[in-house]
């Protein structure tokens, strides 16, 4: 179908711009222009899916046109196994995000509505731009909606976290954008497929791959530049934190994917072990930091890094896998598992932070300590949270475990040591998630405010019930999902592990 | 030796000819007009921009290199552009200075004829083939930038500041003339193609000696730290009807400045003079990001920013290509429109007896007068260099110069600057949009027509952003 990425970049974000015209006086009529556009965004990404080849690598609904020709840069739009499940990850998740602000947000809600809108369509540019500037473009630009959300609509300390958040971002990014521009003067162009196919030398790729490290780190994000995400999390209104958590975070992996990787495979192959080593403090450190946590949207936040840590292992451990079994059988089930574990990872953490914004919609606290006893008088929430819990902690049936577990596999190929610090995710992520489900969900009663509570309406309902089905399909039967990466992922590892340096 | 002078051949000059008459035309008139019909100069002069821009179309038009006046008037396609530029950029600085000046009792005919002897001293500069000529217009437009900064004369603030830019300016001016003194003596011509012909590489002690002064006298002009000192203070005393001016048109007039003389005429010495700029480029865009993180005062801050944004400028003559000073000439322009708009709201974010200068004064402006917030915050976002907003190709386009020559260090440093640099942009913003208003604030100016071009202002930071193609071309194929 022609044109349809480009339907559902500037939709949602017509529908924005229209939304803020319309202003707060006309807010009732906002929410369901609102929900009417994510949803038909949701609906409108699906023949994605449906009518994606899964026989090729090469990039599908492919879009040209011309944007600055002096730069030979493109408005070029295209997806492939990576960037599909991503593009639909992000519709689907828009549509809970605006659900669940329907009439919670009262400061200035058709703004809010906009913003999501905005943001939802840049995030799918993003992940559909095959040329770098237009990838640039919309990876900047999401800043400015994401900064607003959380500086307008966040909690007491927002004004600290939203600069953190955005300078933090920034800082990244700009150096990206130098790596790119360099590239550009040596290629000729700004096509992504380009800079694969430009030969670097070591020193070259080097520099790149540390410009890239730095933009995508910061976003995943990665240890030790994780810390604005507790801040922005904590501060951000639920819908900002679902789409940080289940969106956002996933720019990241996916720029080491479609970035890192490719362009400088022999750079990742020497300094692969230093990512593999940040992703490990990630995994079991930032473990211990979640179970000391008293504030839930900080513990899932957390917990965030951790699970974002595979990610990154799954990405970068290619290389010792290659260099053991000496051969590229397998050696792409590593970054099956990054791939699976970030769209379960959007779906487990944006339920979680809903449940969340559940809790806090009725008593106005994210302190552990205030809740207790909740399944006493939300029982079907009590379902949902439990269930998104244990998907948190991987527990098969859900989709949490086929990431991990393909990850901690394939750690096992790549080296014993890898694979037993992952594993002590298995139980740290037990025991943060559990321990926070035991203290909020069960027990009796804790006070009054809890004695008060009602359980989930059908509003709250709708948006937990589909992200569970979710959940739970992707848990039992991944098998659709992984067969749409399969060949890109098999492309992406034959460049991975090819030499650039020219000869 | 001398051509005869045929109406043909002084054609290109029609602007200068024409601003001299219409000048003295307004000047008279204001005297006639007597106090009472003040706004009859403001309008005339409006009208006289409009005309002269028509006239600079249909007579000043050229498309090809030539050089008149006995060789001190390049007539080309840049000097045309750059001063159409000039004429729609003074026409937007009177438009939204109108109500400023007639509510604070300051609506006088000088103030007009300053601003057009002023942008007389811009076009001799944009058009300037010999030192001769570089010096005049240098002059004329200092000396009425001098005048206008000290023109609200009950003002002390103003009258300081504007005899510390007087005698700063002055001693500048020496530094510049002096240098001119010592080309001059080494090469024989005050010809700038005639000096670019004749200077060399390697170059003589003598030649760097002078070019050393030449380089203060333009750094000063343009604000380079070490040479910036004048400038905050400036910005700040001046009243902002004046800021907006000297913040706005004569950039353009400094930029050819830098092109006519240094990347052109000295392009003997390019090896020397881009590292002397280099120096100057990372001192600049070092103190005037980080000086501005300190600031209260809204007018100072964006003077430390026009520091920061002269930093990048002058970057991309760092790059000593033609690549390079595409990229000045396109920052240049961005810059120019964007400093439009930030002081344009500036203006009208104040009324009669409250200058909203602090930047506790723009706490929670978005409930006050959100169209305004709306307008200064994606003024702010594109100077930080965010997308879709045209500071960000700007930058792009400086980066790209630096590459393109091998600048590594020069690229990192002025990246990390500009992350400096966003963070007083978004307190701006946080102040705007996140803080709660301040104690009572009077309510801003509310005009429509004004506000009409302020939108227009902002839309077309938008849609350059957008859709930078045109004129990142047009500043292509001007330099080349």
């Amino acid at each position: 179908m022609q044109g349809l990425l480009s339907t559902l970049i500037w939709l949602p974000i017509a529908a924005g711009v229209l939304a803020l015209i319309l202003g707060d006086s006309k807010v009732s009529a906002v929410r369901w222009l609102a929900l009417g556009a994510s949803l038909l965004t949701l609906i409108l990404s699906l023949p994605l899916w449906t009518g994606f080849h899964t026989d090729t690598a090469s990039m599908q609904f492919v879009e040209k046109l011309e944007w600055i020709p002096r730069f030979k840069a493109f408005y070029a739009l295209g997806v492939d196994g990576i960037s599909m499940p991503l593009v639909v990850l992000t519709a689907f998740m828009t549509v809970p995000v605006i659900i669940a602000a329907w009439t919670v947000i009262e400061n200035r809600p058709s703004q809010y509505f906009a913003a999501f809108l905005i943001m939802e369509g840049l995030m799918i540019g993003v992940f559909s731009a095959t040329d770098a500037l237009l990838f640039y473009f919309f990876w900047e630009a999401m800043l400015i909606p994401m900064f607003l959300i959380i500086g307008i609509w966040g909690g007491p300390r927002r004004v600290y976290a939203t600069i953190k958040f955005f300078l933090y971002t920034f800082l990244g990014s700009v150096f990206m954008l130098a790596a790119l521009i360099y590239m550009y003067v040596k290629a000729g162009d700004y096509s992504i497929a380009s800079f694969h196919a430009l030969p670097l030398t070591l020193g070259e790729q080097r520099w790149i791959f540390v410009a890239f490290f730095l933009a995508f780190a910061v976003k995943v994000p990665m240890w030790p530049v994780h810390t604005w995400l507790p801040d922005a999390h904590v501060e951000a209104p639920t819908g900002g934190s679902v789409i940080l958590a289940a969106i956002m975070l996933k720019m990241g992996g996916y720029g080491f994917l479609r970035f890192s990787l490719p362009i400088a495979p022999d750079a990742s192959r020497s300094l692969g072990i230093f990512v593999i080593a940040l992703s490990l403090i990630a995994v079991v450190y930032i473990g211990f930091v979640a179970l000391v946590q008293q504030d839930m949207k900080k513990l899932i936040a957390y917990s965030s890094i951790a699970h974002m840590g595979f990610v990154t292992l799954g990405a970068f451990i290619v290389y010792d896998i290659v260099k053991n079994t000496a051969g590229l059988q397998g050696a792409g089930m590593g970054m099956d598992g990054a791939m699976v574990q970030m769209i379960s990872h959007g779906l487990v953490s944006g339920a979680l932070f809903l449940c969340v914004g559940v809790l806090y919609d009725r008593v106005h606290s994210r302190q552990i300590s205030d809740y207790g006893g909740v399944i006493n008088k939300m029982p079907i929430f009590a379902a949902f949270m439990v269930l998104f819990a244990l998907a948190n902690t991987g527990l098969p049936g859900t989709s949490g475990f086929v990431g991990e577990f393909l990850v901690i596999i394939a750690s096992f190929k790549a080296s014993f040591w890898y694979a037993l610090l992952a594993a002590v995710t298995l139980i740290l992520g037990a025991a943060y998630t559990l321990w926070l489900v035991k203290r909020v969900v069960f027990g009796p009663v804790a006070n009054d405010k809890v004695a008060h509570l009602t359980d989930v309406n059908g509003r709250e309902f709708v948006v937990l019930g589909a992200l569970a089905i979710a959940v739970i399909l992707l848990g039992v039967w991944p098998q659709p999902l992984l067969k749409v990466m399969e060949p890109t992922i098999h492309h992406l590892v034959d460049q991975a592990v090819a030499t650039k340096i020219p000869l | 030796m001398f051509e005869t002078m045929t109406w043909h051949s002084i054609a290109p000059a029609v602007g200068e000819i024409y601003l001299v008459a219409a000048i003295c035309v307004i000047l008279m008139v204001d005297v006639f007009a007597g106090e009472k019909r003040r706004g009859l100069t403001s309008t005339l002069t409006l009208i006289a921009l409009v005309l002269g821009a028509a006239l600079q179309i249909k007579f000043g038009h050229v498309t090809t290199h030539g050089v008149i006046f006995d060789g001190t008037y390049v007539a080309d396609e840049l000097g045309f552009f750059l001063k159409l530029a000039a004429y729609l950029i003074v026409a937007c600085v009177l438009l939204y200075s109108r109500s400023y000046l007639e509510d604070r009792g300051i609506l006088r005919g000088e103030y007009y004829v300053l601003v057009l002897t002023a942008l007389l001293g811009i076009f001799v500069l944009i058009s300037a083939n010999s030192l001769l000529t570089v010096y005049i217009g240098v002059e004329l437009l200092a000396l009425s930038v001098y005048a206008m900064v000290a023109f609200d004369r009950d003002s002390a603030v103003a009258a300081e500041s504007a005899m510390k830019y007087f005698v700063l300016g002055a001693i500048a001016s020496g530094a510049l003339l002096y240098g001119m003194s010592m080309i001059y003596g080494l090469t024989g011509t005050l010809n700038l193609e005639e000096i670019a012909v004749r200077l060399h590489s390697p170059s003589s002690l003598g030649v760097i000696f002078g070019l050393v002064f030449l380089v203060v006298g333009v750094a000063f002009k343009l604000g380079a730290v070490p040479f910036h000192m004048w400038l905050p203070d400036v910005y700040q005393g001046a009243p902002t009807s004046v800021t907006l001016f000297i913040g706005t048109a004569p950039k353009i007039a400094y930029f050819a400045l830098t092109l006519r003389l240094l990347a052109h005429g000295l392009a003997g010495t390019v090896a020397e003079w881009s590292q002397m700029l280099g120096a100057l480029a990372v001192l600049t865009l070092v103190v005037g990001n980080v000086v501005a993180l300190a600031q209260t005062n809204l007018k100072r801050m964006l003077a430390y920013s026009t520091i920061s944004n002269v930093g990048f400028i002058v970057l991309g003559f760092v790059a000593g290509t033609p690549s390079g000073y595409t990229a000045a000439l396109y920052y240049t322009l961005v810059y120019v429109l964007v400093a439009l708009g930030s002081f344009g709201v500036i203006l009208m974010a104040g009324r009669k007896g409250f200058e909203a200068e602090e930047l506790s004064d723009y706490r929670g402006l978005y409930k006050r007068d959100p169209f305004l917030a709306l307008i200064m915050m994606m003024l702010m976002f594109s100077t930080a260099g965010v997308p879709p907003f045209v500071g960000f190709w700007a930058k792009l386009r400086i980066f790209q110069a630096l590459w393109e020559t091998g600048h590594l260090w020069l690229v990192i440093i002025s990246a990390a600057m500009s992350v400096v640099g966003a963070f007083y942009y978004l307190r701006v913003i946080k102040l705007m949009y996140f803080d709660p208003p301040a104690a009572e604030l009077p309510p801003t100016t509310r005009r429509g027509g004004v506000r009409a071009v302020l939108a227009i202002n902002a839309a077309a930071v938008l849609v350059l952003g957008i859709a930078p193609s045109w004129l990142l071309d047009l500043c292509s194929s001007l330099i080349h």
